[in-house]
């Protein structure tokens, strides 16, 4: 492309994910994620890529294992529903330490909850929404450039660590169109000796599993993938600091969510309210060292989300309950005003 | 010294876990015969399912994925679809195939999926110590109905190739046992008819292979085998069930 076009968020995921080298696309009709699939339909027969709408979002998730197995870039979009039953084959993926991208473009829930945006899906993605112990990579866009940004960044970090990347977005960021950019990109592959190509008789066989019956052997597997936890953690954190130098204030929000704190903290700013605002663009790898940095110079810090509150726990931890930390929040498919999180700010300001 | 019997080159030497008189050997032995005289060892691709079966993987010389429970039919459909040169088959048992991975079993026949399936019936869930099957016959005992399988109370066993002949996309389906030499040998052809059919492009090849339980059924090999010819073969006729490309026509 090289130019700027006006693209839905879900076309620009789509769009950056062929760029990335993406030719298998998995997927299941849910909303408000259905761009990405319909996008996926027209382009892929075009350049020999493969668009299956499979008759589940269990069974599009296993198509995916069968491609990332042959050591290929694959993908699925659902939405909340969706992704609660991909669930088990996401957590296939871990135990195999299979690469894939798998978005989520987040409703209103539980159940079949609504179609309207949310971010209620954050517990389920960073710790761990299927069984066992393992954990996703978890990118959250703020725009619909970073919907493509992230996409590509999801492949590369999928391919790298061996592990599912998930895109962390919502309705919002999934419907609204913005102008954006996807340039040509140069595509990082990585070795991938454990792939199923055949053994062509010229190797022994590979085997692709996630089956460890003798216990001293998980244990030291499940070792091993906390190691490269453990290395992700230290390298691959990306955050936003939005007026922090001086801030009394913090405000820790993410995706749709900071993209109306920031308006918020503007109309704050101009009242003389020292607020700034430290965005997580991984939401695992989370920037607890960022946050705790901020701890001693903020007085507290406001957590706004699309939940009851499930990333204000991880806040807590990561400034090690040395500050009080406060919820601004909308549920249900509502999203938060900028008035709203002024008048938090304010609350929270006298009381502090 | 002529060798006059030797190990198919597509298993390796790892010792089989199966039980004693189970059919299971039998059944990966013929399939390995067949990847031998196709000659497609280095380009075929297996999927292992979860059952008896789990440990294919370690059996077959040829590259494995595992798949979940009854998701073998999705996971195949990634492999082949990221490169249709590779022969894939599947292995699942009846509980993978015909209760939990029904919806996966129907819809990749229905898609025409050039894949090979290797289902192995022996109306019992073996591996988690002997439940009922959506295979298990009327009135038979297992873990789980004790007092016999009550069809009023929990319905009739599944009929996997009878069902699929209704579904258009469905190419090869043939039932077929390995209980005496004779139907061993239809066993043989019938599965390398399947996976000749990948090679060809005919797409979704099933052959049902009715097996045996001895441990989980409480009877020994020998009865095992008399079992199947009295009482699981009348329930399920053996034959081919549907043949797209067959001589004189569509079967």
């Amino acid at each position: 492309m090289g130019e700027k076009v006006l693209m839905k968020g879900n076309e620009a995921i789509a769009e950056a994910a062929i760029r990335a080298g993406c030719r298998h696309y998995f997927g299941y009709p849910i909303t408000p994620q259905t761009e990405v699939a319909a996008y996926m339909s027209k382009r892929m027969p075009k350049i020999g890529g493969t668009f299956l709408q499979a008759e589940s979002e269990i069974a599009a998730i296993n198509m995916v294992i069968g491609v990332s197995s042959t050591g290929k870039r694959v993908m699925t979009s659902s939405s909340s529903p969706g992704i609660s039953l991909k669930q088990e084959g996401i957590s296939y993926l871990a135990g195999c330490d299979l690469p894939a991208l798998v978005v989520n473009v987040e409703r209103g829930g539980p159940g079949l909850g609504g179609i309207q945006p949310s971010q209620s899906d954050y517990w389920q993605a960073t710790k761990a929404g299927g069984h066992g112990d393992y954990h996703n990579l978890v990118l959250a866009p703020a725009s619909v450039q970073e919907m493509a940004a992230l996409t590509i960044k999801g492949f590369e970090l999928a391919d790298k660590y061996g592990m599912v990347a998930m895109i962390l977005a919502d309705g919002t960021m999934g419907q609204m169109m913005e102008p954006v950019e996807i340039d040509d990109i140069e595509i990082k592959t990585v070795d991938k000796p454990w792939a199923l190509t055949g053994t062509g008789m010229k190797r022994e066989h590979n085997i692709v599993n996630s089956l460890y019956l003798k216990p001293d052997l998980l244990e030291i597997k499940n070792f091993e993938r906390y190691e490269k936890y453990a290395a992700i953690e230290r390298d691959e954190v990306m955050y936003e600091e939005y007026l922090m130098d001086d801030a009394e204030y913090c405000i820790v929000a993410f995706g749709i969510s900071a993209r109306v704190a920031k308006n918020a903290i503007n109309a704050a700013r101009a009242e003389g309210i020292k607020v700034g605002m430290l965005r997580p663009i991984t939401l695992w790898p989370f920037p607890k060292d960022a946050l705790l940095a901020r701890a001693d110079q903020c007085k507290a810090f406001i957590s706004v989300e699309m939940s009851m509150g499930q990333m204000i726990e991880d806040v807590e931890l990561a400034i090690k309950c040395k500050k009080p930390v406060y919820l601004c929040n909308r549920v249900g498919g509502m999203i938060p005003s900028p008035e709203e999180v002024l008048a938090k700010i304010k609350e929270v300001g006298g009381a502090n | 010294m002529d060798v006059v019997f030797k190990k198919p080159h597509a298993l390796t030497d790892a010792p089989l876990h199966y039980c004693p008189g189970c059919t299971h050997g039998i059944i990966h032995r013929l399939v390995a015969e067949v990847i031998d005289e196709l000659g497609i060892e280095g380009e075929t691709i297996g999927v292992a399912s979860v059952g008896c079966s789990v440990m294919a993987y370690d059996y077959f010389n040829v590259d494995f994925v595992q798949a979940a429970h009854g998701r073998a039919p999705a996971v195949a459909t990634g492999v082949k679809r990221s490169d249709p040169s590779k022969v894939v088959f599947t292995y699942q048992g009846d509980g993978d195939l015909a209760a939990i991975g029904t919806a996966e079993t129907v819809h990749s026949a229905a898609r025409r999926e050039n894949i090979t399936v290797i289902f192995v019936n022996n109306a019992i869930y073996g591996m988690t110590g002997g439940q009922m099957a959506p295979t298990t016959l009327p009135n038979m005992v297992t873990q789980t109905s004790p007092y016999g399988r009550n069809v009023e109370a929990v319905g009739y066993p599944i009929k996997v190739c009878e069902l699929l002949s209704e579904v258009d996309g469905a190419a090869y389906l043939e039932r077929v046992a390995v209980n005496n030499v004779a139907n061993i040998r239809k066993a043989k052809a019938a599965i390398k008819k399947a996976f000749q059919n990948q090679l060809d492009g005919k797409g979704f090849s099933l052959v049902e292979v009715v097996s045996t339980c001895p441990t989980n059924w409480g009877l020994t090999p020998a009865k095992a085998l008399e079992f199947v010819e009295t009482d699981m073969l009348p329930y399920y006729p053996l034959g081919v069930y549907k043949d797209i490309y067959a001589e004189g026509g569509e079967k």
